[in-house]
């Protein structure tokens, strides 16, 4: 399908597809063996300038948004997907700052962030809060020209291996859901500690660890936004990044189907090609439909964003939701169409089938989006009513 | 430290194809590329210039299409790209070659260090890199793995062998071929790709280089290649099963009925 890209578009989907390809693709099935973080490679990201897509020139970006990030974090995706959301988890932890911070922590952070020197992650679930993100108890309590954080976040993606951590925590539990604050919290700072690194299903290269706090100093300039506004500074950033979720859940699927096709033609039963049978035919036609359905929307919804589009949130929900259902459906017929080979590790589908899985889960489960998109639906229908 | 790298363009294929009537290469329908062992040169060339500062230039003799390759290599850092062209140069030899791109490489002036790949992966011959030295009066190393020290008149160098390497010490200015071994190329950057796509690309013709004419392509050209050809290939060998001990025995027979033992 056509999608107009601009031609430095078109130059950044191909850089990455060529990196995804030569790079990453070789080394997927060690990665996700290992369970080891791709260093290496995100250097290569960095040094070909991938971290700077999506950020403002005047802080050593080439100007871009989430769009770019889109179609970089699809083309890393079609290779391993463990690496993209590493990758993409970079954005995660910037959008804050791009979005609700000062001058003064633009002009601190976000050059090392573009140039890749520094990954970052996002800190928001707890064991007792997931989608119940309100329940939070991690504390930031103001003590003269600080903050003490202290609390436990889980399963936080690029934990350990981050430099910058922007933390939602509760400022003040009396206010409840308005009582919550963004703050930016540096790898090294006393007080922040590492603990359990998770052993996951899928996405195995990324890493996900527990971050812990322990009467960890924050200075106050580190707060992002207001106090107060922390969820706010959460929901938005979701807003920008879902469709970078939705990009990685097309480029998973897309890696799937490209593998299939290859070997419904090479595979020989009956003394046909696979291939030839229209049971298997209708199989690629279907996934390859829903595939391209995805990926037009999350595309035009990541312009929205771009374009600074208002009510973004329910096109947002509906990108990452629909991209994500169809992720795991076409790598679950993926593995079908190769069979009893499908479901063995020699073959790449059994892995793209585990990485699907999480797209569906991280950045809202996909019960939670459609919480999202109904209760757009359901205001807007009031709004109307109204008038 | 200003250093020249010279790259070749050659057709993508490891399996050449040639037209049995003109003993040519058959071009039409493959795609080019900058000669594998040229983006070994390229990045040895970058990574020079990121330690010492100065300037890397790219030097390419060929057709109009050659400015691709020179634009690639800028997207990998190099600085600026010079290129040879004028249909008079077609049909050079490694003589001729070698001619021509000292000239260009006078007229850009000052330099250290000029690096070629070890060979181009068509004509094959790794002439070019020495020729060229001689026709500049330099000296040269060739099949580089390794700089081991660049200092401001001198550079060393480790040169491959087919058992270990020989370290070799030599005044610059000086050109060195490389091999393989000697880095592993980095991927192009978007901000080298944008730079190489607004780049100007510096062209040059027989009378801009104020080369003489009977020293340029076909006509200053004094190797022809008269054939081409692909050799039979050889039959398959025989392979002796078994044990060690009577693989041995066996080998031991049949190096007796053919006499050699
Ligand atoms: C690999 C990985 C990486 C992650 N990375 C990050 C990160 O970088 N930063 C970060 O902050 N978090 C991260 N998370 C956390 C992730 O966002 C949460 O796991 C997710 O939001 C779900 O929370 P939970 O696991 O507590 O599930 P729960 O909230 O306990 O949900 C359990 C089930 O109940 C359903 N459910 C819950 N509430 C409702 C409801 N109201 N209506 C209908 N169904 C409901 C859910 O959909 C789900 O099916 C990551 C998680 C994983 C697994
Ligand atoms: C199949 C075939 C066989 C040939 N056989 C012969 C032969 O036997 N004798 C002969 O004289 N010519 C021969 N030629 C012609 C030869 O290819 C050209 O003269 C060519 O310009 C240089 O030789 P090379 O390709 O062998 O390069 P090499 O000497 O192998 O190349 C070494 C290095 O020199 C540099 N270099 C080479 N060409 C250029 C260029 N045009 N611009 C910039 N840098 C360059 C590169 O750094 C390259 O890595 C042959 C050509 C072909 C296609």
């Amino acid at each position: 399908m056509e999608y107009f890209l601009t031609e430095e578009q078109a130059m950044i989907r191909d850089l990455a597809r060529k990196i995804a390809e030569e790079k990453i693709a070789p080394k997927a099935q060690e990665l996700d063996e290992k369970g080891e973080f791709p260093w290496e490679i995100i250097k290569v990201l960095a040094q070909s300038d991938l971290f700077r897509v999506f950020l403002p020139e005047e802080y050593g970006g080439l100007g871009g948004g989430v769009f770019d990030l889109c179609l970089v974090t699809e083309e890393l995706s079609k290779a391993c997907s463990g690496v993209a959301v590493s990758y993409a988890a970079s954005a995660l932890g910037a959008f804050p700052i791009l979005l609700y911070g000062t001058e003064e922590q633009k002009k601190k952070y976000l050059p090392d962030i573009a140039s890749g020197k520094k990954l970052t992650a996002f800190g928001l679930t707890e064991p007792e809060a997931g989608s119940d993100a309100a329940a939070i108890q991690t504390t930031a309590v103001k003590d003269g020209d600080h903050y003490l954080l202290n609390g436990t976040k889980c399963f936080i993606t690029n934990g350990g291996e981050a430099e910058i951590y922007t933390i939602i925590a509760m400022t003040d539990k009396k206010k409840g859901a308005r009582g919550a604050s963004a703050l930016i919290v540096e790898k090294g700072t006393e007080g922040f500690t590492f603990g359990k690194e998770e052993d996951k299903m899928g996405i195995r290269a990324s890493a996900t660890k527990e971050l812990v706090f322990s009467d960890c100093k924050v200075p106050k300039e580190n707060l992002i936004g207001k106090e107060g506004g922390g969820f706010i500074v959460a929901m938005k950033t979701f807003d920008s990044s879902r469709p970078g979720i939705g990009a990685q859940a097309v480029g998973i699927a897309q890696g799937a189907l490209d593998r299939a096709i290859d070997y419904a033609r090479e595979r020989v039963q009956f003394g046909h090609p696979i291939s030839s049978f229209q049971g298997i035919q209708h199989m690629l036609a279907d996934m390859a439909t829903q595939i391209e359905a995805a990926r037009a929307l999350v595309y035009a919804v990541a312009r929205m964003v771009d374009k600074g589009c208002k009510d973004i949130a329910r096109p947002s929900a509906m990108s990452k939701l629909f991209a994500s259902d169809m992720a795991m459906k076409v790598t679950t017929d993926a593995v079908q169409i190769f069979g009893g080979y499908g479901y063995m590790k020699e073959y790449p589908v059994e892995k793209m089938m585990r990485d699907a899985k999480i797209t569906q889960i991280y950045e809202g489960t996909n019960q939670i989006q459609r919480n999202i998109i109904a209760l757009a639906l359901i205001k807007e229908a009031a709004k109307r009513k109204k008038k | 430290m200003n250093i020249i790298v010279c790259i070749k363009q050659v057709p993508d294929t490891t399996d050449i194809r040639i037209d049995p009537k003109t003993n040519t290469l058959i071009r039409e329908g493959v795609p080019s590329i900058i000669n594998p062992f040229d983006t070994y040169a390229i990045e040895e060339g970058v990574r020079l210039k990121e330690k010492h500062q100065g300037k890397v230039t790219v030097i390419s003799m060929g057709p109009s299409q050659v400015e691709d390759a020179l634009r690639e290599a800028i997207s990998l850092g190099i600085d600026e790209g010079v290129l040879l062209s004028d249909r008079a140069f077609a049909g050079a030899d490694t003589l001729a070659t070698s001619y021509t791109l000292a000239k260009g490489i006078k007229k850009i002036g000052k330099f250290d260090l000029i690096i070629c790949g070890k060979q181009a992966m068509d004509g094959d011959t790794a002439q070019v890199g020495p020729g060229l030295a001689e026709k500049l009066n330099i000296p040269h190393v060739t099949y580089v793995k390794k700089i081991e020290e660049v200092k401001e008149n001198s550079i060393q160098v480790e040169r491959l062998m087919e058992e270990g390497y020989e370290v070799i010490k030599m005044p610059l200015p000086a050109l060195i071929t490389v091999v393989k071994e000697i880095n592993e190329p980095r991927m192009p950057s978007l901000k080298g790709k944008l730079k190489a796509k607004n780049a100007q690309i510096i062209t040059w013709n027989t009378k801009d280089l104020e080369a003489e004419e009977n020293r340029i392509g076909l006509e200053g050209s004094p190797t022809q290649v008269i054939k081409i050809f692909t050799p039979q290939p050889r039959g398959k060998g025989e392979t002796i099963e078994g044990t060690p001990a009577e693989q041995a025995a066996k080998l031991v027979e049949k190096l007796r009925e053919t006499k050699i033992v």
